[in-house]
C-alpha cells in the first residue's frame, strides 16, 4: 500500500469517525425527535464514509466495489427508517393539535 | 428441478407480503396461507438439519467470499423451529383478532417481519445480518404502533430510534471487520480473526448494538412501553421472537466469530447486566398495574437469565459440561419464547373480553375465560421455572454448573429472580380467581384461545419432558 | 451554565471512544489484508452480465441483500400507511412553478430511464434511477398535485411491492429451474438484471414519492378534504 492511499484512507476514515462521534453526541444530548433523527443520519453518513474509505485503492486503481454496494444498500435502509420515524413524529404532532 | 428449503423460508413470506399488499381485501386468507407455507418450509429446514446435519446454500452460485450464503446448524435450526411454531400460532390468533382495516395493515408487515426473522436465523454473512436486523426493526416498530394510540406511537418511535442506534453500532463493527480481515462470511471471519484491538473494538460495537436491541438492562427502557402498548399478537411476537433474535445473534457472534478474542471481563460484564435485569425486571413486573406491562417487564427479566449464561459459558472449559450448559441456555430461550407468546395471547383475550387489563380488576376472569386463564397459568409455570417446564430443566443445569464452578453469586440472583417470578405470576392468578364461580364454557373463542393454550402446553410440558431432541439437534454445529 | 453530564462526562466518554475507534481503524487499514474482496470481485465482473462492478455486486454477487433491501423499503412505506391517510397536500402552484414542474418532471423521468440503462456500464443503476423518479414525485407534490402523480391505490400497491416480487420470483424460478436461488444462467444474466432493476426502479420511485406524502393514498385522488 502506498503512502498516498493510506493518507487518503485515514483522512476520509478519520472524518467518518468524527461524524459518528458528533452524531452519537447529538443523539445522547438532544431531546427533540428531529435532532435525534438527524443525529442518527449523521452517524450513518460517518459509517458510510468509513466504508468508502476502506474501498479506496488509489487514483489509478479501480476501487473495491463491495463496500460501495454495501453503502448503497445502507443508504436505502437509512432512508426507509428515517421516513418511518418522520411519519411517527408527524402522527404525534397531529395528536398534539 | 431442485428445491432448497433455506431460501424458501425467507422468500415465501416475502411473496406472501406481496400478495397481501396487492390484494388487501383477501389479506387474512392469503396471509394465513403464506403463514402455513412459511412455517412448513422452516420446519423442514429444522428436520433436515436434524437428520442430515448442517445445511448450507450459496445464493447466486458464487460461493464465499464473493457471494452470500445461508446456513442452518443446530443452533439456528432450534431457534428457527421455535420462531416458526410461535409465529404460526400468532398468525392463527391474528386471523381472529384483526378485522377489516387493521387486518390490511397487519398482514403484510407481519409477513415481512417473519421473513426477517427467518433470514436472521439462517444468515451466514455479517452484512446480510445487518439488513435482516433493519428489516426486523422497521417492521416490528410499524407493527407495534398499529393500535394508533399516542402511547403506542411514541413508544415505538423510541424503539425505532434505539434500534437504529443499535444497528449503526453493529454496522460500524462490520466495517472494521471488513477493513481488517477483508471478508464478511461468518466462517471466513472466524478463521481470520486474531486477538487484538481491532477484533476487540468490533466485538464491543457489534455485541453492544445487539444488547441494545435485546433490551439488556440498563438499555431495557424502551421495551416495556413498546411491548405493552402493541396489539396482543404483535406483543407476543415482539416479546417472544424479536428480542430473542437479537440474543440469538449475540450468542452466535460470541460462539462462532469472536471465540478467539473472548475474555472473562466482557463475559462477566454481560452477566452482571443480566443479573441486574433479572432483579429489576422481576421487581417491576411485581409492581406493574397492567397485565401486559407485567408481561413486558417479565421479558426484561427473562432476557437477563439468558445473559447470565455468558460468564458461565466463558468459565466452563469445552466439553460435555459446556455443551450441556449451552443446550440449557437455548432451552431457556425457546421455552420463554413459547411461554411469553402464550401469555401475551391469553392476556390479549382477557383484555378484549374485560375491556381492560388492570390486574387488580381481573376478578372473575378465570370463570369467564377458563382457557385463557389456564394458558396464563401454564405460561406462568414456565416463566417461574416450575417442573416440568423447560425453564425448570434449563435453570437446573445452569444452577448446577454455577455451583460446580463455584460462582455462587449467579445462583443467588437466579433464586431471587425465580421467587419474584413466582410472586408476580401468583399475584395475577390470585386476582383472576377471586369471584364466585359462574358456569361458563372452557373455550370461548377457539381461534384465539387455542393458540395461547397450545403455546403454554409446549412451554410447560413439551419442552420440559421432551427436551432431549434439543440436545441432539444442537450437536449439529460448529461449536464445542 | 455547565451541565456536567452533557458538557463533561459524555464528551470525555466520546473522545475515549473516538480514540479507540481511530486506533482500531488505523490498525485495520494498515494490517496485512491485501486486496480484501476487490480482486476477486473485479475478476468475476465479466461473468456477472454487467460491466459496472458496483452493479455486479448489488444485483448479482450480493443480490440477496438487495432483495431484503426492497423488503425494507416496502416495510417502511406500509408502516407509514398504517398510521393514517395523507395530508391534503400543498396548494396548487402558480403558473411559473407549474410551468417549471411541467418541464422538469418529464426530464427527470427521462434521466431515470437513462440512469437505469447506463447502470450496466457506468455509475448509475436502479437506486439512482429510483431516486430520480421519486424526486419527480416530490416535485409534483410540492407543486400541489395531491397524489404526487402516483396512480390509484390498487395500482400503487402493485407498484411499490414490485421490487420484492420480481426479485423474489426470479430467485425462486431460477431455483426451481435447477440453477439455484438467484443464480443467473450465463447468457440471461444481463436481461434478468435489467428486469429486476426495472421493477426496482419503479418500486423505489413510487415508494419514495408515496413516503413523501406521509400517509395512505386517499380514495379520491384529485378532490376533497380528508383528515
Amino acid at each position: 500500500m502506498t503512502g498516498q492511499v493510506l493518507y487518503a484512507q485515514l483522512l476520509y476514515g478519520g472524518s467518518g469517525i468524527l461524524l459518528v462521534l458528533l452524531g452519537l453526541w447529538s443523539f445522547l444530548v438532544h431531546g427533540p425527535l428531529l435532532r435525534k433523527l438527524i443525529a442518527i443520519n449523521l452517524m450513518g453518513a460517518g459509517v458510510f464514509h468509513i466504508l468508502v474509505a476502506i474501498g479506496y485503492r488509489g487514483i489509478d486503481t479501480p476501487p473495491d466495489p463491495v463496500p460501495h454496494a454495501l453503502v448503497l444498500t445502507g443508504i436505502v435502509v437509512a432512508v426507509s427508517a428515517t421516513a418511518l420515524a418522520l411519519a411517527f413524529g408527524k402522527r404525534l404532532d397531529q395528536d398534539d393539535d | 428441478m431442485m428445491i432448497d428449503a433455506l431460501p424458501l423460508a425467507v422468500t415465501l413470506p416475502l411473496i406472501g407480503a406481496f400478495a397481501v399488499t396487492v390484494s388487501p381485501l383477501h389479506a387474512r386468507g392469503l396471509g394465513l396461507m403464506a403463514a402455513v407455507l412459511t412455517a412448513a418450509s422452516a420446519l423442514s429446514v429444522t428436520a433436515a438439519v436434524w437428520s442430515d446435519g448442517v445445511l448450507r446454500a450459496d445464493l447466486g452460485g458464487w460461493g464465499v467470499p464473493l457471494g452470500i450464503a445461508l446456513e442452518a446448524d443446530g443452533l439456528s435450526a432450534a431457534f428457527l423451529a421455535m420462531a416458526n411454531v410461535v409465529a404460526l400460532a400468532v398468525s392463527v390468533y391474528a386471523g381472529g383478532y384483526f378485522k377489516q382495516e387493521s387486518a390490511r395493515h397487519f398482514w403484510p408487515l407481519w409477513l415481512l417481519l417473519w421473513s426477517a426473522l427467518n433470514g436472521l436465523f439462517l444468515a451466514a454473512d455479517l452484512f446480510n445480518l445487518y439488513v435482516t436486523l433493519e428489516l426486523l426493526g422497521i417492521s416490528a416498530a410499524a407493527l407495534g404502533a398499529l393500535t394508533g394510540t399516542r402511547e403506542a406511537v411514541a413508544a415505538n418511535l423510541r424503539y425505532l430510534l434505539v434500534g437504529l442506534l443499535g444497528s449503526m453500532s453493529y454496522l460500524l463493527g462490520v466495517a472494521l471487520i471488513y477493513a481488517a480481515y477483508g471478508v464478511l462470511d461468518i466462517g471466513l471471519v472466524a478463521e481470520a480473526i486474531e486477538p487484538g484491538p481491532v477484533a476487540w473494538t468490533a466485538m464491543t460495537l457489534m455485541i453492544g448494538g445487539l444488547i441494545l436491541k435485546a433490551a439488556l438492562f440498563p438499555m431495557h427502557f424502551w421495551l416495556p412501553p413498546a411491548h405493552a402498548n402493541a396489539p396482543a399478537p404483535v406483543s407476543a411476537a415482539l416479546s417472544a421472537l424479536v428480542v430473542k433474535a437479537a440474543f440469538y445473534l449475540a450468542l452466535r457472534l460470541w460462539l462462532d466469530v469472536f471465540a478467539p478474542v473472548l475474555n472473562e471481563a466482557a463475559a462477566n460484564l454481560l452477566g452482571i447486566l443480566g443479573a441486574a435485569a433479572v432483579v429489576w425486571g422481576s421487581w417491576r413486573a411485581l409492581r406493574a398495574e397492567r397485565l401486559k406491562l407485567l408481561a413486558a417487564y417479565s421479558t426484561v427479566a427473562q432476557m437477563g437469565y439468558l445473559f447470565i449464561a455468558f460468564p458461565l459459558l466463558a468459565a466452563t472449559p469445552p466439553g460435555l459440561a459446556r455443551d450441556n450448559l449451552l443446550a440449557a441456555v437455548v432451552l431457556l430461550a425457546l421455552t420463554h419464547g413459547f411461554a411469553k407468546a402464550g401469555f401475551f395471547l391469553a392476556a390479549g383475550m382477557v383484555q378484549k373480553t374485560a375491556g381492560h387489563d388492570r390486574i387488580d380488576d381481573l376478578g372473575g376472569a378465570a370463570q369467564a375465560l377458563p382457557a385463557a386463564t389456564f394458558a396464563i397459568g401454564l405460561a406462568g409455570v414456565a416463566l417461574i421455572g416450575l417442573p416440568p417446564s423447560g425453564t425448570f430443566l434449563a435453570k437446573w443445569v445452569m444452577l448446577e454448573q454455577a455451583m460446580i464452578l463455584g460462582l455462587w453469586w449467579w445462583l443467588i440472583v437466579m433464586m431471587v429472580g425465580t421467587l419474584l417470578a413466582a410472586a408476580y405470576i401468583f399475584r395475577v392468578l390470585s386476582r383472576a380467581f377471586n369471584r364466585e364461580p359462574t358456569p361458563y364454557r372452557f373455550v370461548n373463542d377457539a381461534r384465539t384461545e387455542l393458540p395461547a393454550l397450545l403455546l403454554g402446553l409446549i412451554a410447560t410440558f413439551g419442552l420440559g419432558i421432551a427436551a432431549q431432541p434439543l440436545w441432539v439437534l444442537l450437536e449439529q454445529g460448529a461449536f464445542g | 451554565m455547565i451541565r456536567p453530564l452533557e458538557h463533561i462526562i459524555i464528551p470525555i466518554g466520546l473522545i475515549a471512544v473516538g480514540g479507540l475507534l481511530g486506533w482500531s481503524f488505523f490498525l485495520a487499514v494498515t494490517g496485512d489484508t491485501g486486496e480484501r474482496l476487490a480482486a476477486v470481485a473485479l475478476a468475476r465482473v465479466p461473468d456477472s452480465g454487467v460491466s459496472n462492478p458496483v452493479t455486479s455486486v448489488l444485483l448479482n454477487f450480493r443480490a440477496y441483500d438487495t432483495l431484503l433491501e426492497f423488503a425494507v423499503l416496502l416495510a417502511a412505506l406500509l408502516g407509514i400507511w398504517s398510521l393514517g391517510a395523507a395530508d391534503t397536500g400543498f396548494q396548487p402552484a402558480a403558473s411559473v412553478l407549474d410551468g417549471m414542474v411541467a418541464g422538469f418532471v418529464p426530464l427527470l423521468i427521462l434521466s431515470a430511464g437513462y440512469m437505469l440503462w447506463v447502470g450496466a456500464y457506468a455509475p448509475g443503476g436502479a437506486f439512482q434511477a429510483g431516486a430520480l423518479l421519486g424526486s419527480a414525485g416530490v416535485m409534483l407534490a410540492l407543486a400541489g398535485h395531491r397524489n404526487a402523480g402516483l396512480p390509484s391505490e390498487g395500482r400503487l400497491r402493485i407498484l411499490v411491492a414490485l421490487g420484492v416480487f420480481v426479485c423474489a420470483m426470479t430467485g425462486l424460478l431460477l431455483m426451481v429451474a435447477g440453477d439455484g436461488f438467484l443464480t443467473y444462467p450465463p447468457g440471461l444474466a444481463k436481461w434478468l438484471i435489467l428486469l429486476i432493476e426495472t421493477a426496482a426502479t419503479l418500486a423505489i420511485g413510487a415508494t419514495l414519492a408515496a413516503a413523501y406524502l406521509g400517509g395512505r393514498p386517499t380514495a379520491h385522488p384529485t378532490s376533497g378534504e380528508t383528515t
